[in-house]
């Protein structure tokens, strides 16, 4: 979610000048992202922001539940004559369980970053 | 194991290959549909071609004989190579596919905006390509000799030739066809005979690999299974050493990045990826299976030292007769599989770099495509020739580490940190490729210390790794003048979805 994304803008008011003849131009957020303003930056920055966010979550669940498996092994070696099934349990997590974990991973991260990207596509979009 | 059955399966790879690749030939026209398929492959065609590209000869042999010799600490090869495409997805996936560019080189350029990054860029992408390609015929070699009893070089110069053809005609557009089929030819060619093999298992009483008391190449079955107990001096370091290799050097192999590029779309690129992570997740359910049942039926493997033949042989040993000759046939089908689409994988991004970066301006398009595959693959094949011995499996872990140090932070600090500049980049590629690469020379001169020295040296990533994105980050910090001018609009385009409407800078190509 950019932080934008959450709650109604601001409603516009319209001040009419003597050159109420003269065209009106459009000012969308792309055009901002475009001029390179300082709110076109913004709308860039929230963007990268929350996209790394995300990564950040799913390569965090990587390193604590993957990556510290060999540290678990080391601290408690117990760990090892555990059994499950008949197989030793550091088998049947490295040479079964992980997989679906890190399809689950996965799976989630597209679902959220499609929403991200959606939300920026609605709030630069609108005018 | 009677050659005949091996033959023919052999020879049906290669023809099946040729024939799937003709019939994209006529599909390929422009020098786009060369390198990048026309950027117009769907995801479920793509994740195929992808992960048949990406398990090679290391993937199909490698893991089932490493686990047979050393047992579960060798289970992280896999994980990595599966966790290594989550990280690619979370990190790289969308943003690479946005930025437009056909080669890591070109990605380099347009987001640093200088041509000496994309230099040393092409010359890494050669080297890592080289290092991967070269394992890949000594394999072939190793397997065709396993299978009908020819001379080492043989097999090598078959997968050369086979590849050749295809790049040679049809370029991206048939390999992605040929790729496909591969990744499904691979997973039935150990799926079936693992089903015979489990069912033979529990007819015999179905005891367990991991018991005390089956004592297979000296090593009793607990100790076999217990992690951190793998042959090196300190087994903690290297665990995570290969963790940090396999997790982030996914992202730097030259023929995955090139992939990315046939996507129509970031967003395609990401659903792409999703996919693959399935594909790779169920194949690498198999190879641990044939090393565990390995320790039962076929212990003399670990003391000849040919582990890594252990998938074609086990078969025929255990089913027996006609059937297990056919089964052992079959998995020969699938290994030869593994070694044409890697190589093709690896042929296509080394030969699109060669073809740019090394034979000038003059020279371009289709005609300057064919004449740098040639040279793609006849390098890696002299080398294999030349270099015999060094360990299959070992050679793709160090090509590994090296893009874990190089192209890995130049990737993730690219997309994600704008104050990356030139400098930083070239400074951080150097002392990552440096280190590597000389890591790597002492491994195959095994000229390697023992201790922590040697540990460090056969495993570098855990080091090298850190050091290249502490370098690129304080060299690029120390020099924000030379900031790339268009950074913000790279960022636009790197980041936003194609569907918005938006200006994202003159497209590189």
């Amino acid at each position: 979610m950019t932080p934008t994304g959450s709650q109604e803008p601001p409603r516009r008011v319209r001040v009419t000048s003597p050159r109420t003849g003269a065209v009106r131009r459009r000012v969308t957020g792309t055009s901002e992202i475009d001029a390179q303003t300082q709110l076109g930056e913004i709308y860039m920055t929230s963007l990268l922001r929350a996209q790394l966010r995300l990564a950040a979550l799913v390569i965090g669940a990587v390193v604590v539940f993957i990556g510290g498996l060999p540290l678990a092994f080391r601290v408690f070696p117990d760990l090892m004559d555990t059994h499950v099934l008949g197989m030793p349990l550091s088998w049947v997590l490295l040479a079964f369980a992980v997989y679906p974990f890190l399809f689950l991973l996965g799976w989630l991260y597209v679902r959220a970053a499609e929403r991200t990207e959606q939300d920026f596509t609605d709030v630069v979009e609108r005018s | 194991m009677n050659s005949t059955y091996g033959l023919i399966a052999v020879t049906f790879v290669a023809l099946a290959t040729l024939g799937i690749g003709a019939y994209g030939w006529r599909f390929s026209r422009t020098t786009s549909d060369f390198f990048v398929a026309s950027r117009s492959v769907r995801p479920a065609l793509n994740a195929s071609a992808i992960g048949g590209e990406y398990l090679s000869a290391a993937s199909f042999l490698g893991v089932a004989g490493l686990a047979l010799a050393f047992g579960t600490d060798m289970l992280w090869y896999p994980v990595g190579w599966t966790a290594g495409y989550l990280i690619l997805l979370v990190l790289v996936a969308a943003p690479l596919r946005r930025s437009g560019a056909y080669t890591l080189p070109d990605f380099a350029e347009a987001r640093l905006e200088s041509r000496s990054v994309r230099r040393l860029s092409s010359l890494l992408v050669v080297g890592i390509g080289w290092l991967y390609l070269m394992p890949q015929f000594q394999g072939a070699g190793l397997s065709l000799g396993t299978v009908a009893g020819t001379e080492p070089w043989v097999g090598g110069a078959v997968v050369g030739a086979v590849v050749l053809v295809n790049v040679f005609f049809g370029g991206m557009r048939s390999i992605t066809f040929v790729q496909a089929f591969q990744y499904w030819l691979k997973l039935t060619a150990l799926l079936i005979p693992a089903m015979f093999l489990l069912s033979v298992w529990v007819g015999d009483g179905a005891t367990s690999p991991a018991d005390p008391s089956v004592v297979s190449g000296g090593v009793p079955g607990d100790l076999w299974s217990s992690p951190l107990t793998s042959a090196s001096e300190h087994p903690l370091f290297t665990t995570y050493s290969i963790i940090i290799a396999t997790f982030l050097g996914t992202m730097g192999l030259p023929h995955v990045v090139v992939r990315f590029y046939t996507n129509p779309d970031g967003r395609t690129a990401r659903r792409t990826t999703l996919i693959v992570l399935a594909l790779l997740g169920v194949f690498y359910l198999l190879p641990p299976l044939y090393g565990a049942l390995g320790r039962l039926y076929t212990p003399d493997l670990i003391a000849s030292g040919a582990t890594d033949t252990v998938v074609l042989e086990l078969p025929a040993r255990m089913v027996g007769g006609l059937g297990g000759e056919l089964l052992s046939a079959l998995t020969a089908a699938g290994a030869y599989a593994a070694f044409l689409s890697t190589s093709s994988g690896l042929t296509i991004a080394v030969a699109g770099v060669i073809s740019q970066d090394v034979m000038g301006r003059r020279f371009r398009g289709v005609r300057a495509f064919q004449a740098a595959a040639v040279v793609a693959v006849a390098v890696p094949l002299l080398l294999a020739v030349a270099a015999e011995g060094v360990g299959v499996a070992r050679a793709v872990g160090l090509a590994f580490a090296v893009a874990a140090s190089t192209f890995c932070p130049l990737l993730v600090l690219g997309i994600w940190w704008r104050r990356l500049t030139d400098a930083g980049a070239i400074a951080g590629l150097l002392v990552g490729g440096l280190l590597s690469g000389g890591a790597v020379v002492a491994t195959l001169l095994a000229v390697t210390p023992s201790g922590w020295a040697g540990a460090i040296l056969t495993q570098p990533a855990a080091v090298t790794v850190p050091l290249t994105f502490l370098t690129m980050t304080l060299v690029s910090l120390a020099t924000q003048h030379r900031l790339p001018r268009h950074v913000s609009r790279t960022m636009v385009r790197l980041h936003t979805p194609e569907a918005v409407e938006l200006d994202r800078g003159p497209w590189p190509l």
